[in-house]
């Protein structure tokens, strides 16, 4: 039986999420809680409170009873998840507003469709040949493995080039299996220093680091990201030390590093609080990525 | 000759004391519309029974368009020389010998320039530059070549006031290609106009790219489906003035434009405007467009006297004439509403459906009408999807969905324009504003020039949102002289008065960002 991923949005033509035109494939639930997260209503898993009900100006979500239908769900978030009752959604019915995700006290979305790799791949197919690959975000992709595996695997057949776009969470040394049909990893680094990693994300570091070094070693490493954030992470440090210690593995393939200036725009309230890096100090940022050989862009 | 009536005679003369006492004309666009009042005083073309009442009136009513090429064409509408061939035999009448070297070259093109006709009086082919200029490249350094080539493109934006001026570049990559690419990015000049014949298998990604790259900063150059316009018109052709698909070594003898959604006003239903209505239009402005033709090839003397026929840089059989259309989306909408349905062209399938299904009464309407004079293309007119005019109103260029109603995904938008391209080797084309984070991944452009080639896609565009150098409909303006003229004060280019007008009437500056 097929896995069903939660699948939070699709995006046809992306030119953000990697080299080239590829779809953009962005999975539910995230197990970082970054402060300056863009796209906060990604982390949760929705636990069916029906706040969003209320304030749906369409009629688009219903509340129901019982839990949802997680039967063929490979989620690590899903455990301890309440299953009370659970939100419908009509994408039919919906104008987009996001009402329901600004109303949303647990971090998510009622908008997550339940989708099979092979219901994925319908809609990518719609984009061959504009597209060179796909690319899967979140959230942190990696907590539903099985449906990368699967929807990996189709997108092969098609002869496109298959992305994740990770936290960096994830041990990628230890799974073979995923790695065989993943031709990279664009990993986020928050932090080099692990104290400011944990501020930032609620976690340490060292994983991040370590699949870095594995796969740049393995030439599977296409893109490392840092949003630049005054005052919360020291980012000449973080690119400083990334670049020296991945800078032995360039031969391997070109490492992209890009650089985020942080904007408060999509982040809770709560968080944007800080301030936009100056464009000097990216370009600063950006000459110390080069000068180790990196190719290093500003976004 | 048939005479006028005194009311016109003093009409036009009123409109010659306006164009003398412009303040916002420079001296050459007042030499222009002179020559377009006294041609205005002529009536020598024999017309077709019926055509008044579709061309001379009010604009609403108005079915077909000659876009106010004159009462008496003394030139071809757009001509395309053979610029190798000058490379080679020089020309007696310019007193050029061949040239020998990089600078007398350019400098001989540059003179050619000045004595190539068309309907603006400013050449609007000026040569596949790539493979004109890249063999007396050998044994220049780059840093003088590329000197030479901006020199060049300077001279070419500021004496050939008119960005209707097209240049091409491609297939093949070279030396000379790359420089003009550069050197394009960094003037951010409206002219040349500029198309890449683009095959991937022939041009290869870094030409692609660097195309990309090139149009981020300029708005140039375009992609044209190098494979499609060969498999119609032979290795033998150019993109020119606009986007428009033609024989080297000849043109187009004359453009007009069928106004699809005014003819559509004309019907009661779907079947009348297919079986009566469209057809009555389409077989006058046929006979209208021979009637033109016959004028300048049997009596206005051009092929005789011209020194670009004489010399053989262009010849009466390499021409063609353009069927145009415009007004497709606005067409099928009235269409639809007449049938009690609400269903919108670009996104409704029915609608979609029915625009394909007028699109194949034209063309077999064209392959059974036999325009003899037409050698440059089988006796037979070509198509052509018309990017209409700046006082068009409520007109979508050609078969493009409209401005304003362009589908949310950039996927659905390919998909939809990709149905018409085929129709028309005498051009058409499509217009994408892109977001300026792709300057990060110009592969996200190829990529989809790329897919648009093999899924039907002819010629697309595309520039930066945020740029200077637009593309208006067709044509290239920069922003920072549509500023200088809306104050009132007179600039360099022709167009950037078209660019005016159209960004006041058909919305151009509201184009959905990609």
């Amino acid at each position: 039986m097929a896995v069903v991923a939660m699948v939070n949005k699709i995006i046809p033509f992306s030119s953000v999420d990697g080299p080239g035109n590829r779809t953009a494939i962005f999975l539910q639930g995230c197990n970082f809680d970054c402060q300056y997260c863009h796209n906060p209503e990604t982390i949760h898993l929705c636990v069916g409170c029906g706040a969003c009900v209320d304030v749906c100006p369409t009629g688009a979500l219903q509340l129901r009873d019982g839990a949802a239908d997680y039967s063929r769900v490979m989620h690590k978030d899903l455990e301890g998840l309440p299953q009370v009752s659970h939100v419908v959604y009509d994408p039919g019915k919906c104008v987009n507003c996001d009402s329901c995700i600004q109303t949303c006290p647990h971090g998510s979305s009622p908008k997550i469709r339940f989708m099979t790799a092979e219901e994925v791949m319908v809609q990518v197919r719609r984009q061959i040949p504009y597209i060179r690959g796909i690319t899967v975000s979140g959230g942190e992709c990696t907590r539903q493995r099985e449906f990368l595996l699967e929807l990996f695997t189709l997108a092969k057949a098609e002869k496109l080039t298959c992305l994740l776009d990770s936290n960096g969470s994830y041990d990628f040394s230890q799974d073979p299996e995923l790695m065989a049909v993943t031709d990279g990893v664009m990993l986020d680094i928050k932090a080099w220093d692990s104290k400011e990693h944990h501020q930032v994300t609620g976690r340490e570091n060292e994983a991040v680091l370590h699949n870095a070094r594995h796969l740049a070693s393995i030439g599977k490493l296409p893109e490392i990201r840092t949003v630049v954030v005054p005052g919360l992470v020291d980012a000449e440090k973080t690119v400083t030390n990334m670049t020296r210690m991945l800078a032995p593995y360039l031969g391997q393939g070109d490492i992209r590093y890009k650089l985020i200036q942080y904007r408060p725009l999509g982040v809770r309230p709560e968080y944007a609080v800080y301030s936009m890096p100056e464009e000097d100090f990216m370009e600063y940022l950006k000459q110390l990525a080069v000068s180790q050989g990196f190719t290093a862009v500003i976004a | 000759m048939r005479e006028i009536s005194m009311e016109r005679v003093e009409q036009i003369r009123q409109n010659i004391y306006d164009t003398i006492t412009s303040v916002t004309m420079t001296h050459e666009q007042k030499l222009t519309s002179m020559c377009c009042h006294a041609d205005s005083l002529m009536e020598v073309i024999d017309l077709p029974e019926g055509l008044d009442e579709l061309l001379n009136v009010p604009i609403p009513q108005k079915c077909i368009c000659d876009l106010n090429e004159g009462h008496a064409p003394m030139r071809p509408r757009y001509i395309v020389p053979d610029y190798a061939k000058f490379m080679k035999q020089g020309s007696k009448f310019l007193q050029l010998d061949p040239p020998q070297d990089l600078w007398e070259a350019l400098n001989s093109l540059l003179i050619l320039y000045k004595h190539v006709p068309s309907v603006t009086n400013y050449p609007v082919f000026i040569g596949n530059l790539d493979e004109l200029i890249d063999p007396f490249l050998e044994g220049v350094d780059d840093a003088t070549a590329y000197k030479a080539i901006k020199l060049f493109l300077t001279h070419i934006d500021r004496t050939i006031v008119d960005s209707f001026c097209h240049a091409n570049i491609g297939p093949k990559p070279t030396r000379a290609g790359f420089l003009l690419l550069k050197a394009e990015a960094e003037l951010e000049n409206a002219t040349p106009n500029l198309t890449m014949r683009y095959d991937p298998e022939i041009s290869g990604d870094e030409m692609g790219l660097a195309g990309v790259e090139c149009a981020l900063h300029s708005a140039k150059p375009s992609f044209a489906n190098h494979k499609m316009f060969t498999s119609e018109l032979g290795e033998g052709y150019a993109i020119a003035s606009c986007y428009n698909g033609l024989p080297i070594g000849g043109g187009s003898f004359t453009l007009s434009r069928l106004l699809l959604n005014h003819i559509a006003d004309r019907a009661d239903s779907v079947e009348q405007f297919k079986n009566e209505t469209l057809p009555y239009v389409m077989d006058i402005m046929a006979r209208y467009m021979d009637a033109r033709i016959k004028f300048m090839v049997e009596e206005s003397n051009f092929f005789e006297y011209n020194f670009l026929a004489k010399e053989g840089l262009i010849s009466v059989d390499r021409f063609s004439a353009m069927f145009g259309m415009v007004g497709m989306a606005e067409c099928v909408n009235t269409l639809m509403q007449k049938e009690g349905k609400t269903g919108r062209f670009g996104h409704d399938e029915e609608a979609t459906q029915l625009a394909v299904e007028i699109m194949d009464i034209i063309d077999e309407f064209n392959k059974n009408h036999v325009s003899p004079y037409c050698k440059g293309s089988g006796e037979r007119f070509m198509l052509h999807a018309q990017v209409g005019l700046a006082d068009d109103i409520e007109t979508s260029p050609g078969t493009r969905i409209p401005i304003g109603e362009e589908p949310a995904e950039l996927i659905d938008h390919l998909r939809v324009l990709e149905k018409f391209h085929k129709y028309f080797p005498s051009g058409t084309g499509d217009i994408f504003p892109i977001d300026i984070t792709i300057h990060n991944n110009p592969e996200y452009v190829l990529d989809i020039v790329k897919g648009s080639f093999q899924g039907g896609g002819r010629y697309l565009s595309f520039y930066r949102s945020d740029s200077d150098v637009i593309r208006v409909t067709g044509y290239l303006v920069k922003r920072s002289e549509l500023e200088k003229l809306k104050a009132g004060n007179a600039v360099l280019q022709n167009t950037t008065g078209l660019g005016l007008g159209a960004s006041r009437n058909c919305k151009i500056l509201d184009r959905k960002v990609r």
